[in-house]
């Protein structure tokens, strides 16, 4: 048995290996990863942009030593027939199960000047993908290139760090892929409170060293231009090896492609039609691809993930259309808008459960929706109250009634105190010897003050002495 | 002995929960009255509706008064203390010869006195030879213990006393509820803002500054989403972790993978509460950090506490003056019960079973040749899953337990005790574990014998008799030396004067990791406050002065540095699908304690929490067509219970809650599994999947 070869090294592939060990996988584990170093946790690039992190803190746990790991190695290509695949340093290493976890590539813009006549990025420009983007950015003003889910995350976190920063974005809308206008003018609304320059429905014209020139000619100071302008899945190992790839490469429910002996999952992987974006996705696909090549395997079931943008400090989430296919009835939508607060909401239900939406500015109401959507939960009936991140309840003011507990440690109620305080239980020593009330955890002891007095003002209204 | 008629007062403690307030008693048999002592500085003068009420304990109308002994009818009868003994020690012997000294097994309790576990344990390890023995704590305590040990090397509840939490900040309390489980212990938490991490908005949880509400079994997660903003918003303390711990960088790595985000996507709880919550213990001067059975009783209970020791060690909490980790010990002698030699692995001392230098020095205590000693035995719900099986144990001696109610999968339990050969069972009342036992032995309780429990905060503290038991009534360490002496061994060894085993437990632990050597009755009679390690032959003629506060120096593993430990979140055994959709977690209510055998028997607590309830948010009711005040029937993979509705917006949608302490078909345990700890046997009796239904009223 030759075993597993995962090409790749990211954090699909750390997971899949970790667990086809924990599993207890018979054969040998190989990944073969093209950065020149291990793992790192990619969902935490905004923690070294927004300096909270330092870059040398992103290593994933160091894998079992029963995995090979292969660092600045590539896979550059496969042989299907022989069931071997070729790497960058001139191996050739034999699978019967080869794993295709090579991830996603930075869409570079077509922009004069971002890269260079070899195709190179142009200096002080960067992405914020691989563990090269961790170093430290330079002083200076930072221009951000797109205002999907990346751009604001990285704006926001630029502004943490101190760094001027301006964000470009061609369509009129922030997130315009997730948030109705809506949503997307609350979310510009606080990166410009946030400091953040906004120039909208504007794309960069041109690039030279220090500054980009926008398409209506304004001229951004750069000291640092930051592509978030979408990933392309790296494909292109199997183009043309008659696996079918379209946006990613194809795999079926045991996240297989049509050879039987390779699989696909993170990034690269195209399931039902969707290619995934988040560690998280690649984490689940990596986990459930461990169970399935272990014997553990039910099919993959793709949960339904929110996406949780991280902008700390505000919180928003966004739930895309849940399932693919055709969508049957139409659906009951309700939205909040508390523009001064900077919080809005919007929900499409379908047959009382959340069929799509997004939720912005609401802690509780963040946290609450996207677990109604993960777990396909009916909605409770008060919505106002789940988007206002309320839970319903109001504490009344005004007299106890009599039957209610004052103190819970001994189980006295008011009417018990009245009781004893007509028995010539006059103050609250008095009372604590007569009921117990007060002297278990002690926290009722100004109520039962409170209750002392009133009793004797009723009485004196009443013309009874004390 | 008897202070009947004499008008005297006994100076004792609490008969219930670890925080052992001290009370004074007075009155004859029947009218005994309790008061709290203002000047202990644990309650203050505090009480709680059990304790006010736990003289009526003492006179429960259907107090166990003579032996019962199951007749060819199948009934128990009433039977001479000799008949019974001789009865039991004959089977005793049959079943050891035919099957081997394993085949007798020990359950006991944590509500034991030192002297009474001490004795247990050396019955069962001596008199019986046996491996199997173990005994309710390890439904309570066992998951704070390893992760304790492994992290400090040591396992005391708090490592300081209690009154330090009067001067904290901050105090973030993770699955523990003291204002409804032991409500004098809030006197000490007035002072601070506390975040309370429960699924349940309990009592405590109104009092707290900020309340974390997770989904049942996700705690751990919690833990390591709060370290993971420690590590981010750079409140670690670097130069305590580096002079102090070993084995942070790995444990930093891991949590790295827990952001908030995705710590909120598993717990729900919103990230911008676990920032708060961080920011709260990191800008505190003194903080601590306090566990309890909510995070504790999960099949990843050690992980869950080590994860919060993880934080509180990164935060520079552990062995700093005025700050800390502990963990609130459950039952009245949590703590001494899992020292003294008991628990299927230690021996008095917490010496180890399998450490020969350990098992030498109690051999020779015990004058026995450490050979003889067995090794250790199963946990305590192995060890009741085993029972009447191929391979388990034909008979068992319970003491101090009422085991089918508050054990996990609580049908399979009973089933396995009426497999039993010859189960047997010493209590005061005809408890439900009673009922199933082939004979039934009747003992003192708590007002009616002396000796010593020792608190939560490690401080050993004396009990003493008020009354002299009624007749017919023996001790437990009067059973057990009637029992050894029947089974051949000499009278002398198991004395039935608890000083006189208090100076053997001396003498046993003297070395130990819970020495006790250096601690008498003469000076706890003397009013002195003694907190193990207390070793003898040290601080001159004053004796040493105890230990109230552990770790100030150094840490007691042999480098004097903490351990961080890697650990990581994984789900529970079950998790809610569309069969049983909900979680289902169980717990404690304030008037009744336990298995409810001794508070189900007093009518004031009885009239406060009269049956089950299961608490269920009211959306979550409509969803599944309950109604308040009906019956319902909660339902897992394992079994149901029925309880009666309560309906409150106190609970999360996704959670229903139900108290444990209630007997018959009421048992919260029906429906928790059989998932364990893989290191600390803990059952996890805090996250079940459950579908709730209406239950058809009986008429």
């Amino acid at each position: 048995m030759t075993g597993v070869v995962v090409a790749g090294g990211g954090p699909a592939a750390h997971r899949l290996a970790a667990g086809l060990v924990r599993y207890g996988y018979g054969g040998a584990v190989t990944v073969a990863g093209a950065e020149p170093r291990p793992a790192y946790n990619r969902a935490l690039l905004g923690s070294v942009l927004d300096g909270t992190l330092g870059a040398d803190r992103l290593s994933l746990p160091a894998l079992p030593a029963a995995v090979r790991q292969l660092t600045g190695v590539r896979v550059t290509a496969v042989d299907r027939v022989r069931r071997t695949v070729r790497t960058g340093d001139g191996h050739e290493l034999p699978y019967d199960v080869l794993v295709l976890a090579t991830g996603a590539r930075p869409r570079v813009p077509r922009v004069p000047g971002l890269t260079t006549a070899s195709g190179r990025l142009a200096e002080g420009v960067r992405t914020v993908r691989t563990a090269a983007d961790c170093r430290p950015l330079p002083e200076g003003p930072v221009v951000v290139l797109g205002g999907g889910i990346r751009g604001v995350e990285s704006a926001w976190a630029l502004r943490r760090n101190g760094h001027e920063a301006a964000l470009v974005h061609p369509a009129d809308d922030l997130m315009e892929r997730h948030l109705d206008a809506v949503g997307s003018t609350v979310v510009a609304q606080w990166l410009t409170d946030r400091g953040v320059t906004l120039h909208l429905g504007r794309r960069a014209g041109q690039y030279t060293r220090g500054k980009v020139v926008l398409d209506d000619g304004q001229v951004l100071a750069a000291g640092t231009v930051l592509l978030c302008t979408g990933t392309v899945a790296e494909t292109a190992l199997v183009r043309g090896s008659g696996l079918e790839v379209r946006e990613g490469v194809i795999v079926d429910d045991r996240l297989r492609t049509g050879d039987p002996h390779i699989h696909a999952i993170g990034d690269c992987a195209e399931h039902a039609g969707t290619v995934g974006t988040t560690v998280l996705k690649a984490w689940e696909q990596a986990e459930a691809l461990a169970r399935i090549l272990t014997g553990r395997g039910q099919p993959y079931e793709p949960g339904r993930p929110v996406l949780r943008p991280r902008t700390p400090g505000k919180d928003m989430v966004v739930l895309p259309p849940a399932g693919p296919g055709p969508t049957t009835g139409t659906g009951e939508t309700v939205s909040l808008l508390d523009r001064a607060r900077g919080r809005c909401a919007r929900l499409v239900l379908r047959g009382g459960r959340i069929h799509e939406g997004a939720v912005i500015g609401s802690p509780c109401a963040v946290t609450a929706v996207s677990r109604l959507y993960t777990r396909n939960t009916p909605v409770p009936a008060d919505l106002l109250a789940l988007l206002t991140g309320a839970d319903g309840e109001y504490a009344g003011d005004g007299a106890l009634p009599e039957e209610a507990v004052v103190c819970h440690c001994n189980n006295v109620t008011s009417k018990a105190l009245k009781d004893a305080w007509h028995c010539g239980a006059h103050d609250t020593a008095a009372l604590a010897r007569a009921t117990r009330a007060t002297t278990g955890c002690g926290s009722c002891a100004s109520v039962v003050r409170e209750l002392c007095t009133a009793f004797a003002d009723d009485t004196t209204a009443q013309g009874a002495r004390p | 002995m008897s202070a009947e008629g004499t008008g005297r007062q006994s100076s004792t403690h609490c008969p219930y929960c670890a925080l052992q307030c001290s009370t004074v008693l007075s009155g004859e048999r029947g009218a005994v009255a309790v008061r709290p002592s203002a000047d202990f500085p644990v309650n203050r003068g505090g009480l709680c509706q059990k304790g006010w009420t736990a003289p009526a304990v003492l006179s429960a109308p259907d107090r166990l008064l003579t032996p019962l002994v199951r007749g060819a009818d199948g009934e128990l009868a009433p039977a001479g203390w000799d008949e019974a003994l001789d009865l039991v020690a004959g089977r005793l012997r049959e079943i050891r010869a035919r099957h081997g000294a394993d085949a007798v097994a020990v359950f006991g309790g944590g509500g034991l006195t030192n002297e009474k576990v001490y004795t247990l344990g050396k019955f069962a390890r001596v008199a019986l030879g046996t491996s199997q023995i173990d005994y309710n704590g390890r439904f309570c305590m066992s998951s704070a213990a390893a992760a304790s040990t492994a992290a400090f090397g040591l396992d005391r509840g708090l490592p300081f006393p209690v009154t330090d939490l009067d001067e904290a900040d901050v105090i973030l309390l993770a699955g523990a509820n003291p204002a409804e489980t032991m409500p004098p212990l809030m006197r000490h938490l007035q002072g601070a803002d506390l975040v309370v991490v429960d699924p349940r908005r309990t009592r405590t949880a109104e009092r707290a500054a900020l309340h974390l509400q997770p989904a049942p079994g996700t705690d751990l997660a919690l833990a390591l989403g709060l370290l993971h903003l420690a590590v981010t918003e750079g409140l670690v303390d670097q130069e305590y972790v580096d002079a102090r711990t070993v084995g942070f960088d790995a444990v930093r790595e891991r949590c790295l993978a827990w952001w908030p985000e995705r710590a909120e996507e598993v717990t729900g709880v919103p990230a911008a509460d676990l920032r708060a919550a961080v920011r709260m213990l990191g800008g505190a001067r003194r903080a601590h950090i306090l566990t309890g059975r909510g995070a504790e009783q999960h099949s990843k209970g050690s992980d869950t506490v080590a994860a919060f020791i993880n934080l509180a060690l990164a935060l520079g909490l552990p062995g700093r003056a005025g700050s800390g980790f502990g963990t609130l010990t459950g039952q009245g002698n949590g703590q001494g019960g899992r020292e003294m030699g008991q628990k299927a692995d230690q021996l008095p001392g917490c010496r180890l079973l399998t450490d020969p230098a350990d098992r030498a020095h109690v051999a020779a205590v015990w004058g026995v040749d450490a050979g003889t000693l067995p090794g250790p035995g199963r946990s305590a719900y192995e060890l009741l899953d085993a029972l009447g099986g191929a391979e388990g144990p034909r008979a068992l001696l319970v003491f101090g337990a009422n085991p089918v109610v508050p054990a996990p999968r609580a049908a399979h339990v009973t089933q396995r005790l009426e497999a039993l050969d010859l189960p047997v069972v010493a209590d005061f009342v005809p408890s439900e574990t009673a009922a199933l036992a082939d004979v039934v032995l009747p003992v003192a309780q708590w007002a009616e014998e002396e000796g010593t429990v020792t608190s939560l905060e490690g401080r050993v503290l004396r009990r003493r008799a008020h009354l002299t038991p009624p007749p017919g009534v023996r001790t437990d360490l009067q059973v057990l030396h009637a029992l050894a002496v029947r089974l051949g061994q000499s009278p002398g060894r198991f004395p039935v004067r608890p000083p006189e085993v208090f100076e053997e437990l001396r003498r046993a632990s003297a070395g130990g990791r819970a020495d006790y050597s250096g601690i008498s009755y003469a000076r706890l009679d003397a009013g002195e406050a003694l907190h193990w390690p207390c070793p003898a032959g040290s601080g001159g003629d004053a004796g040493h002065p105890g230990t109230p506060r552990l770790f100030l120096d150094r840490f007691a593993h042999p480098d004097g540095r903490a351990r961080f430990a890697p650990v990581d979140h994984r789900p529970p055994a079950q998790e809610p699908d569309g069969t049983f959709p909900l979680y289902g977690t169980t717990g404690r209510v304030l008037a009744q304690y336990q298995s409810g055998a001794q508070t189900r028997r007093v009518p004031e607590l009885v009239a406060a929490a009269p049956e089950a309830v299961v608490e269920i948010h009211p959306d979550t009711a409509r969803r599944f067509g309950l109604a308040d005040g009906r019956l319902a029937e909660i339902g897992s993979a394992h079994g149901t219970a029925r309880a009666r509705v309560r309906l409150t917006r106190t609970v999360r949608a996704d959670t229903v809650f139900v108290p444990f302490h209630f007997p018959g078909a009421a048992r919260a345990n029906l429906f928790t599994g059989h998932a364990l700890d893989p290191r600390s046997r803990m059952p996890e009796f805090k996250v079940s999947a459950v579908h709730v239904t209406p239950a058809g009223e009986r008429p």
